[in-house]
């Protein structure tokens, strides 16, 4: 019985559960599996970095948490459950409940993200009317609020104002308000600064612990910097050509490294404590998904790669508490990677 | 907004200026002798020298010119050659006659067309979609004359639901008051004459807006298809805006910019005076006007019917002008 109900508890704590979620696009040029395979979840109050090199199939997760994955094209298939819900392939109407009222997101395109033709008031205000029971002049309050928590001055004559009028920062801003107008209990931030400049990035993460802090909010942070993840995120999962190769806590992940692509990624942040010395960058690139290898999809990049690389795929094992990598190295017992490489 | 009108309308005065001189030159600067144009090889002398002195063409070109131009100012176009009345006034009614036309016929095509586009876009790759594009396909390469022809067939002849010539029943005549008849017959309080009226619209419209609803509903299933993709068409789907909205209120707005060209190009042709539509349904507008005026060879009219249409065109360029600024506020700033 106290086995049972402490199972349980394990199960309500997490907000999100994704599970095997494959996504295919089929195109004239045969099927993309842009994310093929990928599991994690997500507690409440959590910051869940997400991170790989750009084609990694990070947005299409986002995007098919979100049921945004344009049909018919995209398939879906696995299992997404939020608080316990399976929400995969869900009606529109059904998604509608959940989209921005449980479950917001931010793009990555702050320029284009924001409607050109109607003020920034008239699109908060729509956020906010079709999840709260609000009068049209409680909403417009409630909009000025948010603008405001995300520290945009002149929060009144902003509302007036057309997305062409603000910069790509205050857009970004606006979209962060947006996203939490109905206090979602998840904010799914898809690069949220990496089209925005430094000062600007620093300033809207800030805006993001606060919000977590404030509403107990989990956050899905996707980024392709290392950077961002030590700063902000609890755990990480590393993705790789459509699945995940690496899940850690983030102090693990940066302490100790265990798949040969994490550890190329963090050599390859730049760094002030270490001497000027030309930046290192994994060689190679993301296969194409035409000409993805057999085996593990690193091996064409990677250093250590051995023969059983080149055949069969490796799986997601566990190296240690809590810490998960899918690399051969680990399950074959091979020689330490730090022998191999000297 | 404001400010920006008013730049727009001074804009217009260049224009105009150069629009007239472009008429002006074209009708006196081609060779040949209009008078002798007008009455033949054959006239004696001193008739063409009558006639010469009556077009005014023995004075010198830029007393001609000067007189044309005083003549647009005060709102006087000239004579008619054969009827000897003011073009100002003559040709009011069939100016009146082809706006109404070219009105409805356009509320057609606009009301359907957008609506098809819309809607074609929405069900992309539909059963409607294909029907949809597929009538647009016949609607743009169909002769107007024979859909015309047809209609009248089938809607006068055959069924007897509608008048197939004329913009009035004969035994119940509207009083012209302002020349556009649907106007006139409600001033008159004349119902069952308006009415008439209404019936005897359907089929031109029909015929004449069959073109540019075509135009029109590919050109917002395209644009919409385009938006549909766009950025911020997902954010709002990701708000939880519903699907009609989405498509009504999100994607339209901007859809509607490249739209709104064709409208406005669309409308310019047919104010141009649809001849052949107007000569099947013998309505009596500005194409009919100006073909009975080439005919007749009556160069004042010519000039001053090429004038009117061209300044309507500039006009309705100008409001699809300030539309766009009204749909796009980055027009507006610029
Ligand atoms: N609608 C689509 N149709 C076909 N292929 C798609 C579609 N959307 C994404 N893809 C493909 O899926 C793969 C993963 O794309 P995704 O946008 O998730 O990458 P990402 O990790 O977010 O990269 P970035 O860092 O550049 O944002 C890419 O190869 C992309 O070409
Ligand atoms: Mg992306």
């Amino acid at each position: 019985m106290d086995l049972d109900k402490a199972g349980e508890n394990v199960e309500e704590d997490y907000v999100l559960e994704v599970d095997q979620l494959k996504t295919i696009f089929r195109t004239e040029d045969g099927d993309i599996p842009a994310v093929s395979g990928v599991s994690f979840s997500l507690k409440a109050g959590e910051t869940l970095g997400i991170v790989g090199e750009s084609g990694s199939g990070k947005s299409v997760t986002s995007l098919s948490i979100m049921g945004l994955i344009p049909k018919p094209q995209g398939r879906l298939s696995g299992s997404i459950r939020y608080k316990g819900k399976e929400i995969i392939n869900l009606s529109e109407g059904e998604m509608r409940e959940i989209r921005g009222n449980e479950i917001s997101m931010i793009f990555q395109e702050p320029m284009t993200s924001l409607n050109p033709v109607f003020t920034i008031g008239n699109q908060m205000v729509e956020a906010v009317l079709l999840h709260m029971e609000l009068s049209k002049k409680e909403a417009e309050q409630r909009a000025i609020e948010m603008l405001r928590q995300v520290g945009i001055p002149r929060a009144e004559e902003i509302m007036k104002e057309y997305p062409h009028q603000l910069s790509g920062g205050m857009r970004q801003r606006v979209m962060i308000a947006m996203a939490m107008s109905c206090n979602p209990s998840i904010l799914i931030a898809d690069e949220p600064t990496t089209a925005l400049d430094v000062t600007i990035q620093a300033q809207i993460l800030d805006l993001m612990r606060n919000l977590k802090k404030d509403f107990n909010t989990s956050i899905l942070l996707i980024t392709h910097d290392l950077g961002v993840v030590a700063e902000m995120c609890d755990r990480v999962i590393v993705m790789y050509a459509g699945k995940i190769v690496e899940e850690s806590d983030v102090r693990t992940l940066f302490k100790n490294p265990n798949h040969p692509y994490t550890k190329g990624l963090i050599k390859s942040t730049p760094r002030l404590t270490s001497e000027k010395q030309r930046l290192y960058s994994i060689p190679g690139n993301v296969p194409s998904f035409k000409e993805m290898p057999k085996g593990c999809k690193f091996v064409p990049r990677c250093e250590y790669a051995k023969d059983i690389c080149y055949k069969n795929e490796p799986e997601l094992v566990y190296v240690g508490e809590d810490h998960k990598s899918s690399c051969w190295l680990n399950i074959e017992q091979a020689p330490s990677i730090e022998e191999d490489a000297s | 907004m404001l400010a920006y009108t008013i730049r727009r309308l001074l804009m217009l005065i260049p224009v105009l200026i150069g629009m007239s001189l472009l008429v002006f030159s074209i009708v006196h600067l081609i060779p040949g002798d209009p008078a002798k144009t007008i009455l033949g090889e054959k006239a004696p002398p001193e008739v063409l020298d009558n006639m010469r002195e009556e077009l005014g063409l023995n004075d010198p070109l830029i007393v001609q010119y000067k007189n044309y131009m005083v003549g647009l100012l005060t709102g006087d176009l000239g004579r008619s050659i054969k009827t000897k009345a003011p073009i100002s006034q003559e040709i009011k009614p069939y100016l009146a006659a082809t706006i109404e036309l070219t009105f409805f016929a356009m509320v057609f095509a606009i009301i359907i067309g957008v609506n098809a586009g819309i809607i074609a876009a929405w069900k992309h790759n539909s059963w409607f979609d294909y029907i949809a594009m597929l009538v647009a396909l016949i609607g743009v390469s169909m002769p107007v004359f024979w859909l015309g022809l047809m209609e009248q067939w089938i809607f006068a002849q055959k069924l007897n639901w509608l008048p197939s010539i004329g913009r009035a029943n004969i035994l119940n005549p509207i009083k012209p008051i302002t020349n556009f008849y649907i106007i006139d017959s409600i001033l008159a309080g004349n119902f069952t004459g308006l009415k008439e009226v209404i019936k005897h619209l359907i089929l031109p419209s029909i015929a004449l807006g069959t073109i540019p609803m075509a135009i029109i509903a590919r050109m917002t299933r395209s644009s919409m298809l385009e938006v549909m993709k766009s950025d911020y068409v997902r954010t709002a789907k990701a708000k939880g805006v519903k699907e009609f909205f989405l498509i009504y209120k999100h994607a339209l707005k901007n859809a509607l910019i490249p739209v709104l060209t064709v409208v406005g190009l669309q409308i310019g042709m047919l104010l141009g005076g649809a001849v052949l539509t107007e000569t099947i349904f013998a309505w009596p507008g500005i194409g009919k006007y100006l073909y009975d005026a080439i005919s007749m060879r009556d160069y004042p009219v010519i000039q001053s019917g090429i004038l009117v249409i061209a300044t309507m065109f500039v006009i309705i360029n100008l409001i699809v002008d300030l539309l766009y600024s009204a749909i796009d506020p980055r027009i507006r700033y610029r």
